[in-house]
């Protein structure tokens, strides 16, 4: 699988999702600049990775969603192809309205780092098929503005096109909005667009990969994304 | 009796904010911006007509929660 | 060009108002044989007060042990430099930002922050953790909780755009910080042993190269308020506060990275207090080479500013450095590339003079040296405070049940959950966050391991209030024990030594105290001092905040898979005591907060003990002989065992003490104390290794079942303890847990 990491300024999670990549998916990973307007040839899977693109200082994802590079992200997304954003990458998907609705501040207007329980909508989907539809997965959060939102609409239609990818969950997988750690409606964690090629995600499976440093339940999210290649 | 107060940091102050804007629409081709700073709005509803007063009631919010007035200042406008 | 211009007449107010005392300025004007331009006014002021120049701890300092096999930097550079195996070294350093945070709390801590780590990338390592150390008022003070929320704020704020994750710290309230509370902090970077980068400029005629942000008028004399005491018109002193920009800061990390690896630097020094005054000033006065600065082409944010202020700015994000001749070119395309300013504004001389142009005139000519490295310093006189009784336990009324005791300790502000605290920083970025913030320390994978780096910071300001010299050597030995107890091998040290006002001979007296306590701890454990900072002037209206003398301890782990954590396993295994317990309760947490009294002597600290208990229990971890591991501090036994229950979510049966009077054995604070779990089976094989190396060990239960129960008392639910351990905080910050 080749994979482009796209780095913006301010982008700072780009190593984690270099190491998943590499280290579970076996990925070749090209890291590309901003102010590209290219993505290398045969890109398979196109990664935002979490930070604070440009400080997050207009609104989050809000600048690097108008740089250069995003035009070549949004042709290859159209062509069919897989794009991942976690954290700010998905902040950036959704203003760059790659993806429907909005991040805004979590209900605590704190930042907040810590594990939570997701669970798996559906299993039958590029990034998740090494899950089993409705696993609780062990998977930490570290963001001020992961609070997912959006009008009646919009969240009646992503639901009715099964297009929540995860939801925040507690350990039996019983959805509890209040329990969540940003108050995102539904409990949304992750959605996907239409076509299930552009997934956006707050929490971070790249940081639980290894047994060395702790839980390893992001695994399944890379292990999906390798397999969906080979088989290609 | 309705009012709107601007807040913004002070002229010296770094404005990081501002300069990360500045520079987006520099790359973005809009052409012409020499510099951005930008600040909160706040449109505030007040009771009775008294301008004094009100001007008054918004001096005492902004200097105890709406600015951070040792690096911010702020301005009143009131709507016709 | 023209002579130094002297508008305004350099007047004994003009003096006063820049802290300079009458003998400092005679001294300065002796030194340069005649009145002083404004600007040199300015520049000696900055040079030679406290927080630059360190004139009244400097004759202390140097009696720290700072060398060690293990030392490549140690004080005096940006940052402290200590070899860890493989071609790699730790880059360390713990600097205070205590009084730009008293008065804003979000951006004094932020920039605190953002300071402290450009230290340590200035020395070429790329930062992997950061630690702090806190310390509020009274929780019952009005703008306490204010103060903690901003400077938490401002911590994560900072920390987590730039990309660093914060790991570890400690936090405590008193009323002594009403006034002055502190913020330290500490950054750990990783660098290759044979790329490390120092600020001595070498060459003359060398370009010198401003970098970073633009220049406005941000925190002009910052640091000469830092070591001015607050009074009534701490008001008056806002607009010298400096706002961060963590965004700035990270592309200038890489940046600054990348033109080293490319071979461009010479040398390299960040612009922190007392911004481009002392970071020219150090180049040239370390490298024995004068510096001429030409302000014409320093890279302004605001117009019409003077060379007084562009000398005296702090403006964040600012680096300035000496570029290899021929690698102009090649710099300035890596900082546009990073959207960065760059610009030449100097060169390096062989007058060893500082010389400061600005629009065709000379604003400054000054000795290079003298402003520097042999700035003035002084022999304080210092008082030892009076010696306090030892409190005997019989004389410490035991009124309250074990279990009401600790339910009240667990929830006391200093010993509660900081939980709601750290999860605002992200402890996780960078993915090698083996233990997060809650253990004895933070466990940092090192590259893709299998060593680790663990990290610390401790104090207990009690006990130095007691009796500073045994606080000092308490604060390091309990910062050893930590990383024991995680199964790292300490290898040195970084400290913060906050203070009063060093010209009260009490205050001097508390400071020397410590000072030669940490010295015959360091020198006792092996564990050098290789950077540090001292904040002295702490105080406020004549009344100083508790000595506390913070400690950051690094300790290396070879092998990841032997690290220990605090938390019980599994159920059935013995629970031992490593060390001697003799119930002191002097200075102690439980007379502190069960019984609301401040007095005593604090615990003894035996080095030697130290030593060899924490090397036995070092061991022990090492051969897979034990389960978990805690070390025993604030709160005592009984404290230490109800936070493993809490972190394994396992209760344990304890056993009833002999001789001890029960509150003294389980709340005492007697040191070189560990707690252990042995393995299964292996009780007998710790007994006979304990005899063999002369350590005591003392059984004192074993684990099992949801409550901890104690003998001849009500035994408590772990889950009640995790209750009251964890609510506090978010309770008192007004938020739902």
């Amino acid at each position: 699988m080749k994979s482009a990491l796209v780095v913006f300024p301010g982008t700072n999670r780009e190593r984690d999702a270099e190491r998943a990549l590499t280290l579970v998916a076996g990925a070749k990973v090209t890291k590309v600049w901003h102010s590209e307007t290219e993505l290398p040839s045969q890109t398979d899977l196109v990664v935002l990775a979490g930070g604070f693109s440009y400080g997050d200082y207009l609104r989050c994802g809000a600048i690097a969603a108008r740089a250069n590079v995003m035009a070549a992200v949004q042709a290859h997304a159209k062509r069919g192809g897989l794009v991942l954003g976690i954290c700010n990458g998905f902040q950036i998907l959704c203003e760059a309205g790659m993806l429907p609705g909005v991040l805004v501040r979590n209900a605590k207007l704190r930042f907040v780092c810590r594990e939570v329980r997701l669970r798996v909508e559906r299993a039958d989907t590029p990034f998740t098929r090494a899950y089993r539809k409705g696993e609780v997965l062990r998977i930490p959060v570290a963001h001020g503005e992961g609070n997912y939102t959006a009008d009646e609409e919009t969240i009646r239609e992503i639901e009715s096109e099964g297009r929540v990818a995860f939801r925040y969950a507690r350990p039996d997988g019983e959805i509890d909005e209040t329990d969540g750690p940003n108050g995102a409606i539904n409990g949304i964690a992750g959605i996907y667009s239409e076509t299930h090629n552009v997934l956006g995600m707050m929490p971070h499976p790249e940081n639980y990969i290894e047994p060395a440093i702790g839980p390893t339940d992001g695994r399944g999210l890379f292990e999906s994304l390798s397999s969906a290649f080979k088989a290609a | 009796m309705k009012a709107r107060v601007i807040v913004t940091l002070k002229s010296a102050v770094l404005d990081p904010q501002g300069k990360a804007i500045e520079g987006a629409l520099r790359s973005l081709g809009v052409a012409g911006v020499q510099s951005v700073r930008q600040g909160k709005v706040f449109d505030v509803e007040l009771a009775g007509n008294d301008k004094a007063a009100a001007e008054g009631v918004l001096k005492e919010a902004c200097d105890k929660l709406l600015a951070n007035t040792i690096i911010e200042t702020y301005r009143v406008e009131f709507a016709e | 060009m023209n002579l130094i211009p002297n508008t305004p007449r350099i007047t004994p107010e003009l003096v006063a108002e820049h802290g300079l005392k009458p003998d400092e300025y005679q001294r300065f004007i002796a030194l340069i044989g005649r009145e002083p331009s404004l600007t040199e006014l300015g520049i000696v002021s900055a040079m030679w007060n406290e927080h630059c120049s360190y004139k009244s701890s400097k004759v202390w300092l140097r009696t720290l042990p700072t060398t060690g096999p293990r030392v490549i930097q140690g004080p005096g550079e940006n940052a402290g430099v200590v070899d860890i195996g493989d071609g790699l070294a730790a880059v360390f350093k713990m600097e205070s930002h205590n009084h730009p945070s008293f008065i804003e709390p979000y951006q004094g801590a932020a920039t605190g922050v953002g300071g402290i780590l450009r230290d340590v990338f200035t020395m070429g390592a790329r930062p992997i953790a950061a630690l702090n150390a806190l310390r509020f008022g009274n929780c019952h003070h009005p703008r306490t909780r204010h103060l903690l929320a901003g400077v938490v704020a401002g911590i994560g704020g900072y920390g987590n755009s730039f990309g660093v994750p914060t790991v570890g710290g400690s936090v405590g309230f008193h009323s002594r910080y009403n006034g002055n509370i502190l913020v330290n902090a500490m950054a750990v970077g990783l660098a290759r042993t044979d790329e490390i980068f120092y600020a001595a400029a070498s060459g003359v005629g060398r370009a010198i190269v401003y970098l970073g942000s633009k220049t406005g008028r941000d925190g002009i004399h910052g640091a000469t308020m830092a070591s001015a005491e607050f009074g009534a018109d701490a008001e008056e002193k806002r607009p010298t506060v400096q706002v961060g920009d963590p965004f700035a800061e990270k592309l200038l990390l890489e940046a600054c990275l990348e033109i080293m690896k490319a071979g461009c630097v010479v040398s390299i020094q960040d612009m922190g207090a007392a911004g481009l005054t002392s970071s020219a000033v150090e180049m040239g006065a370390k490298g024995g080479l004068g510096i001429e600065l030409d302000l014409d082409a320093v890279p302004c944010r605001e117009t019409g500013m003077t060379a007084y202020e562009m000398m005296l700015s702090e403006s964040q994000e600012r680096m300035l450095m000496v570029l290899a001749p021929g690698k102009e070119a090649e710099a300035e395309a890596i900082f546009r590339k990073w959207g960065l300013d760059f610009a030449i504004i100097g060169h390096t001389t062989d007058t060893l003079r500082f010389v400061v142009k600005h629009k065709g005139l000379v604003e400054a000519d000054l000795p290079i040296k003298d402003l520097g490295d042999q700035a003035p310093e002084y022999y304080r006189p210092h008082t030892d405070p009076q010696p306090r009784p030892v409190i005997a336990a019989k004389d410490v009324p035991d009124t309250v049940s074990l279990a009401d005791a600790l339910e009240q300790l667990v929830m006391s502000p200093d010993l509660c959950s900081k939980r709601w605290i750290w999860e605002q920083y992200d402890h996780l970025i960078l993915g090698n966050t083996v233990q997060k913030p809650g253990g004895d320390a933070a466990v940092i994978r090192v590259e893709d391991g299998p060593k680790a780096l663990a990290l610390t910071t401790d104090v207990t300001p009690r006990y130095c209030e007691a009796d500073p010299f045994e606080g000092g050597k308490q604060a390091v030995a309990e910062a050893w024990r930590n990383l024991t107890a995680v199964g790292a091998t300490p290898i040195a040290v970084t400290d913060n030594l906050n203070f009063g006002n060093p010209e009260r001979p009490e205050i001097m007296g508390q400071f020397v105290g410590c000072v030669k306590g940490i010295g015959a701890a360091c020198e006792a454990l092996d564990f050098p001092v290789v950077s540090g900072n001292v904040s002295l002037y702490n105080e406020t209206n004549g009344k100083a905040i508790l000595p506390t003398p913070t400690i950051g301890g690094v300790g290396l782990i070879e092998d990841l898979a032997k690290s220990m954590t605090l938390a019980f396993k599994a159920a059935g295994e013995a629970i031992y005591v490593v060390g001697k317990t003799e119930g002191w309760l002097g200075a102690s947490a439980y007379l502190f907060t069960v019984c609301d009294r401040e007095e005593g002597a604090p615990p003894p600290v035996d080095l030697v003990a130290e030593k060899r208990n924490g090397d036995f229990v070092r061991s022990l971890i090492h051969q897979e002989l034990v389960t978990a591991v805690h070390d025993v501090s604030d709160g005592g036994l009984l404290v230490a065992l109800a936070e493993m229950a809490m972190a394994g979510n396992m209760g344990a049966s304890l056993d009833r003490p002999h001789g001890i009077p029960a509150h003294a054995f389980w709340f005492g604070e007697d040191q070189a104390r560990y707690v252990i779990v042995a393995a299964h089976g292996q009780g007998p094989e710790l007994v006979r290794r304990a005899e063999a190396a002369g350590v005591p060990l003392m059984k004192i239960g074993k684990t099992g079942g949801d409550r901890l129960a104690l003998p001849g008392e009500r035994s408590i639910f772990v889950e009640t303890l995790r209750d009251r351990n964890e609510t506090w905080l978010p309770i008192y910050m007004g938020a739902s847990a």
